[in-house]
């Protein structure tokens, strides 16, 4: 992710030169296997002694020799090097193969990289298999190693299964619209639509309130010294002056259709509604703070969030009699069983409010009642500052919260035992401060709705992958930042959202880009016009044509498969994942014996499902 | 470790959780039992009842479905109706006497690589304890090369009776 921010502050610097550089990688045309048998070549790594010190390969290799469909079984020490991947192309013009199988790491890193070979060789990319005999095998099972070459052998045979039924696929291509359509407009969105519009890239950023900044306008001071309301203020100047973008406020996307490269939205400001083309969405709305519902706040002026003491802090309404006490309690309605997860934040600004607070009334006594002090990477400097400035912090059990009452003349009470020295402590502060949790906006699920997004267990817009693409969607085109994702710090919100801008960037400054080919197709003579598929279809992809059958817009498919195994007809093909490929490999693994298969050979695609309806037949 | 030698347990994952909390058990180094295989899915939304079944009726011992947490699949309710297909061919697993506890769904992230070995164990134990698949028969006389159709159905019968 910060990989990603710091591409995209070089590619604004870089902005007037892009595209003068590329050079288009020719790939020679690609052969036509369609009627050729399978001839399927192995190629087995040893990934160094990663998968050899515990897998025999050679003894993967002679098994998989003798397997049908298998003219090539190898094996190289580094499959993904660069001389071994020439090898690969050589082999397969020297044995004519038309299927390709590399059994060494995950797909996940590097299927894109042996698709690649295979296109230099003239192959269509979806003619590889990769069998995981590291990640998934060797690594797993180095106290038993013959367990693990049986396994491995057994991991190549599915492959080979499988393989032998895959088809070439050709990836369509979309023309890319180049703008982007930002939801929500604090830090998140301003910073995205910065870094895009920087880039040269026309932003439409729809912010539902009446203001941008979000929750950074109750912001005052980040631990690190950034005067937020300055930042804010410079930050919303220039994001309104900006050429490039169109600022909405109290505008709302209402309607949102399209894919990748090619969306066509609705967004509304009152009774007004405006159409808008983009190539990406990127969904930054944000989070709120969630209001206590416990320790009497909202009963006593004397009760606040953490939120609102840095905001009488900063305006200097802080009021406090002399030698007042000032309780701080942690993890308020959060890391319970109802609310799991930790706010992020809240540890950090209790440290910071409690150093400021001692800094003004150096007479007060702050106590911190905590269940762990989380204030995370370098903050903890700031927890062990506030320790030497006399804030007194006091751990209590989670099963043993803190007992509170609030008298008839407003006078707080607060009862804790200290989880360290066992003991019942009694406190009567001036002012309580609860660090409340951050929580997702109540109107998320709309959004979710409009965009087919998932939200995870706590609220919040989930990632298609935390390592991998951690501000993508698993849809291609949609991305997330700031605290609409999880709870994070302002400088957290900051680079992600950079990040997004780089992704968004990568689509964005393509004219037309390849759409995935793993994706639905169906059979109109199957089809029995049911629209299960339609209602089963996450985005919408099937429609029905003009002859009453079900068809799946190509572009819109994300290719999850839900609506192949609901069709009551079969009449669903999911391209890459077949019946055929599907059963191939369950029958590779269970059914070593020979008998090779021809790709065109339905020995399955007649066998499963209901009958074909009778006025198809003779 | 004789059984765990024998015993070939399926686990079909989501390529977005399972099997990405799988590779993460890797890189953990993290150990399960060999009996368990991996095969990729994009979402266990495309895993059909007749897979799981083809599957049984060639031998395997046991399968375990792996997806995403609920709510958290990236196609929105594809683990959901997972489970629901899991669940019913469960009921036909028990109707032909094979058993339903060979077969089960699991839930987890992505970031579960523990879990992820946990699973495979856990299903590994139920199945020594099953015992290998009386439908296993027929998969060795199919390795041993006398395949056909007549074993296979000699083989079901016998699994209907045991
Ligand atoms: C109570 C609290 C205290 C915090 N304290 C600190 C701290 O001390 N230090 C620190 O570093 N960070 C702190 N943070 C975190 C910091 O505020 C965030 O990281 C950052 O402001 C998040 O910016 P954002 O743009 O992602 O979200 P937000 O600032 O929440 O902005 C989201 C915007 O989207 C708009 N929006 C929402 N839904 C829609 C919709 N459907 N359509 C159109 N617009 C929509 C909202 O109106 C809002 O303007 C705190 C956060 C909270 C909530
Ligand atoms: S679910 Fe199948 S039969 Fe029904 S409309 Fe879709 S493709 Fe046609
Ligand atoms: S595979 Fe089917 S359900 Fe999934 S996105 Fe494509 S059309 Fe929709
Ligand atoms: S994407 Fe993992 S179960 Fe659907």
């Amino acid at each position: 992710m910060q990989a990603s921010a710091a591409a995209a502050r070089a590619m604004s610097l870089l902005a007037p030169a892009r595209g003068t550089c590329i050079r288009t990688k020719v790939y020679p045309p690609q052969r036509d296997v369609t009627d050729e048998p399978p001839r399927i070549g192995v190629f087995i790594c040893h990934c160094g002694s990663n998968i050899a010190s515990v897998v025999d390969v050679e003894e993967v290799v002679r098994r998989t020799a003798v397997l049908p469909n298998v003219v090539l079984a190898e094996h190289n020490i580094y499959t993904c090097a660069d001389d071994t991947q020439d090898t690969i192309k050589d082999k397969i013009g020297q044995y004519r193969l038309n299927r390709v199988i590399v059994a060494s790491c995950t797909p996940r890193t590097h299927e894109a990289i042996f698709r690649d070979t295979l296109r230099d060789a003239g192959l269509n990319p979806y003619l590889l298999e990769m069998a995981n005999i590291r990640d998934q095998c060797s690594w797993v099972h180095s106290a038993a190693p013959d367990s693990a070459t049986r396994k491995a052998a057994d991991l190549v045979r599915m492959a080979v299964g499988r393989a032998a039924r895959l088809v070439p696929l050709t990836e369509d291509t979309v023309t890319v619209k180049g703008a982007a359509l930002i939801i929500g407009g604090g830090v998140a969105g301003m910073t995205a639509a910065l870094a895009m519009a920087d880039q040269g890239f026309p932003v439409h950023l729809v912010e539902k309130s009446e203001a941008l900044g979000g929750a950074a306008r109750d912001l005052f001071r980040t631990l690190d010294g950034l005067d937020v309301q300055a930042f804010l203020a410079e930050t919303i100047d220039r994001v309104i002056g900006h050429p490039r973008i169109t600022v909405h406020l109290h505008s709302h996307v209402t309607q949102v259709e399209g894919h990748v490269g090619d969306f066509t939205s609705v967004i509304t400001t009152g009774a007004k509604t405006r159409q808008v083309e983009h190539g990406v969405v990127v969904v930054a709305t944000g989070a709120v703070e969630g209001k206590p519902t416990t320790f009497g706040y909202g009963q006593s002026p004397r009760v606040i969030t953490q939120r609102d003491l840095s905001g009488q802090l900063a305006r200097g309404e802080l009021d406090l009699p002399k030698g007042a006490t000032v309780a701080m309690l942690q993890c308020v309605e959060q890391r319970t069983a109802d609310r799991p997860y930790c706010s992020r934040v809240c540890c950090t600004m209790a440290v910071q409010n409690a150093l400021a607070v001692r800094e003004r009334h150096p007479d007060a006594r702050v106590v911190v009642l905590y269940r762990d002090m989380r204030t995370y990477g370098f903050r903890e400097i700031a927890y062990k500052k506030a320790r030497q400035a006399g804030v007194l912090f006091v751990r209590f059990d989670d099963d043993a919260p803190p007992g509170f009452s609030l008298g008839a003349d407003g006078a707080i009470e607060l009862t804790v035992r200290d989880a360290i020295v066992q003991r019942d402590l009694l406190m009567r502060p001036s002012v309580l401060v609860l660090a409340a949790p951050i929580v997702g906006q109540h109107d998320r699920q709309e959004v979710s709705d409009l965009l087919r997004i998932p939200i995870n267990a706590d609220g919040f817009f989930l990632e298609a992958h935390v390592k991998l693409r951690p501000v993508d969607f698993a849809s291609e085109g949609l991305f997330l930042c700031g605290t609409a994702h999880a709870p994070k710090f302002l400088s957290e919100t900051i680079s992600q959202a950079s990040a997004v801008a780089a992704r968004a960037a990568s689509i964005l400054s393509r004219q037309t880009m390849p759409i995935g080919a793993q994706i639905a197709r169906v059979d109109p003579d199957k089809c029995v016009s049911c629209m299960t598929c339609v209602h089963v279809c996450p985005y919408l992809a099937p429609i029905v044509g003009d002859d009453n059958k079900a068809q799946v817009q190509p572009t819109v498919c994300m290719g999850c498969g839900s609506c192949t195994s609901e069709c009551p007809a079969k009449a669903i093909t999911l391209h890459h994942y077949t019946d055929a490929q599907i059963l191939g490999a369950i029958d590779r693994l269970l059914n070593a014996g020979p008998g090779p298969v021809g790709p065109g050979e339905g020995a399955y695609l007649e066998q499963v499902g209901v009958a074909r309806p009778r006025w198809t037949e003779g | 470790m004789d059984t765990d030698q024998e015993l070939v347990i399926l686990a079909l994952c989501c390529h977005y959780c399972a099997y990405a909390a799988a590779d993460m058990a890797g890189s953990m180094r993290l150990q399960y039992p060999g009996s368990v295989r991996v095969l990729r899915f994009p979402c266990t939304s495309k895993i059909e009842v007749n897979y799981l079944l083809t599957a049984f009726e060639r031998g395997i011992d046991g399968i375990l479905v792996a997806g995403c947490l609920e709510g958290g699949c990236h196609f929105l309710e594809g683990n959901l109706r997972a489970r629901r297909r899991v669940e019913r061919a469960k009921k036909l697993l028990d109707e032909i006497g094979l058993g339903a506890g060979r077969l089960e769904m699991f839930n987890l992230s992505s970031a579960e690589g523990p879990r992820f070995a946990e699973i495979a164990t856990e299903m590994h134990e139920r199945v020594v304890e099953l015992g290998p698949s009386p439908l296993r028969r027929g998969r060795e006389a199919v390795l041993a090369g006398v395949a056909g159709m007549a074993s296979l159905a000699e083989a079901v019968i016998a699994g209907e009776k045991t």
